[in-house]
């Protein structure tokens, strides 16, 4: 069946076509329509779930925490100063293994005060241990909560499902909603390989001795490492059931691109606009969508950038005294490859400033009238 | 479980023997913290309205509804006094534990 539905909504017919089980939330602009249809689902019983109202963010996720120890399928949504605030929780569920399911809409974080959208808050939380998708449209966002479900309880890591406010949680495209049979086909119920229950107790993140911490810290690891081979075997399994591929990256005309956009979230969407309209006047671009940003897609990344001269990386972010955070992790990947581009970094967006087919014609033409970049970090549309 | 092996100290040898989650590895059923105790509650049952709110906020299940009437636990109980705080009846006392 097809609705047009917005990005927010999304993410709730994900949740419902997930079953989840639990849902502890607290409301925060742009987030909020995303529980608020979740909330309506549990007392009207189109969703057969516990709907748990709390006082703060850090209260939603640690709800969430002590039912997914339970053995219940759980989500939660929050953005900007919400996620801030579960930032210690967010740790609890990725140490204590907890495979939890969160829609986190992309806020600019304050002061100044913003409901508009940019990167830093969750990229601030990305050495968490949570796996992190970007979106670019609706049907990305609700196909990817009920993969991420899976890849998530397959691996016992929780999953963060990142859109942009507004660009994508406002705006309504026409979205398939899969059937409930098939859904139930690909996702079967939640059953983690511990669990808390009073007929057999254990304590869970209790006192680690240094004899064991670093072990629990490399198994993290070692299973984050198994992410990307899962998302593209899920991806492939939902590909068979549903006719929507979802993958870790997006290619476009990066095959024979003099330069490649390596963008996220909805700028992603923008740049295969700007693509079409360099190409129309002989510009041989291309746009690579980062999708999974962890773990970081190392092969796929590293397999489309050492066939291209020049990388245009845009960061709707910035760690301060340093790059765009997609930047630095682009650079990382690259280094040491035996084939390694010119790589460029650009700062546009922040705080809900749009980012044009305009941005993208100003990124391509400082690309490639240069050898070097002039400056750490090439910023578009500052007035200066 | 005898005793002894309770106490002793486990040290594994590689990752691969450990849980992938800091869990006890234990049941929790031998860790008996009512020894933790320095003050006790003691419900008076002849104001108690059976309404459950002990049962339910106890964060160590350790307070147990028999023919519908709350019953600590006191093996487990480690007197944190949250159901006292929480008993709309005022009805449970923390009394300090003699040993």
């Amino acid at each position: 069946m097809k609705k047009v539905i917005m990005g927010n909504h999304a993410l709730s017919y994900g949740a419902m076509l997930s079953r989840a089980q639990v849902i502890a939330a607290y409301p925060i602009t742009p987030q909020t329509q995303v529980v608020e249809l979740l909330s309506e689902m549990c007392a009207d019983g189109t969703l057969n779930a516990k709907f748990i109202k709390v006082e703060s963010e850090h209260s939603a996720m640690a709800a969430c925490l002590g039912a997914s120890l339970a053995g219940a399928r759980t989500f939660t949504a929050t953005s900007a100063q919400g996620l801030a605030l579960m930032h210690e929780m967010l740790h609890w569920a990725a140490g204590g293994r907890m495979p939890v399911v969160m829609g986190n809409i992309n806020r600019a974080m304050a002061p100044g005060w913003s409901i508009w959208t940019d990167q830093n808050d969750s990229l601030s939380e990305r050495d968490t241990g949570w796996i992190q998708y970007y979106c670019s449209s609706n049907q990305e966002v609700l196909d990817t909560v009920i993969q991420a479900f899976k890849v998530s309880e397959k691996l016992m890591i929780p999953s963060m499902i990142v859109l942009d406010a507004f660009a994508l949680s406002h705006t309504y495209e026409v979205v398939e909603i899969p059937e409930q049979e098939k859904v139930d086909r690909f996702l079967p119920p939640f059953n983690p390989p511990w669990r808390l229950t009073p007929d057999d107790p254990h304590a869970f993140g209790g006192l680690t001795s240094p004899d064991h911490y670093m072990e629990l810290r490399y198994k993290l690891q070692k299973d984050m490492e198994k992410v990307p081979a899962l998302v593209e075997e899920t991806g492939k399994e939902y590909e068979k059931l549903f006719g929507r591929y979802l993958g870790q990256v997006e290619e476009y005309f990066c095959d024979d691109a003099e330069v490649v956009f390596v963008t996220s979230g909805t700028a992603g969407y923008t740049a295969r606009v700007a693509v079409d309209e360099l190409r129309a006047k002989g510009i041989k671009a291309g746009n690579l969508r980062i999708k999974l940003f962890r773990p970081f897609p190392f092969e796929k990344v590293r397999a489309v950038l050492s066939r291209v001269p020049k990388v245009a990386v845009l960061d709707r972010n910035i760690s301060y005294g340093h790059h765009g955070i997609f930047y630095q992790e682009v650079k990382s990947a690259m280094y040491g490859q035996t084939s390694s581009p010119l790589i460029f970094g650009f700062i546009a967006g922040l705080g809900g400033r749009d980012i044009t087919r305009d941005s993208f014609q100003e990124i391509a033409e400082y690309t490639l009238s240069k050898n070097r970049a002039e400056e750490e970090i090439v910023w578009i549309g500052v007035k200066k | 479980m005898s005793k002894k092996k309770e106490a002793k100290k486990i040290i594994f040898e590689s990752e691969k023997e450990m849980p992938a989650v800091p869990m006890s590895l234990g049941s929790m059923l031998y860790n008996k913290t009512g020894a933790w105790r320095n003050i006790k509650p003691v419900i008076d049952l002849s104001r108690c309205i059976k309404c459950g709110i002990c049962w339910k906020f106890c964060p160590d299940a350790s307070i147990d509804i028999v023919d519908d009437w709350p019953q600590i636990n006191y093996v487990y109980c480690k007197g944190c006094g949250l159901c006292a705080e929480e008993c709309p009846q005022k009805c449970i006392a923390m009394v300090e534990e003699e040993k």
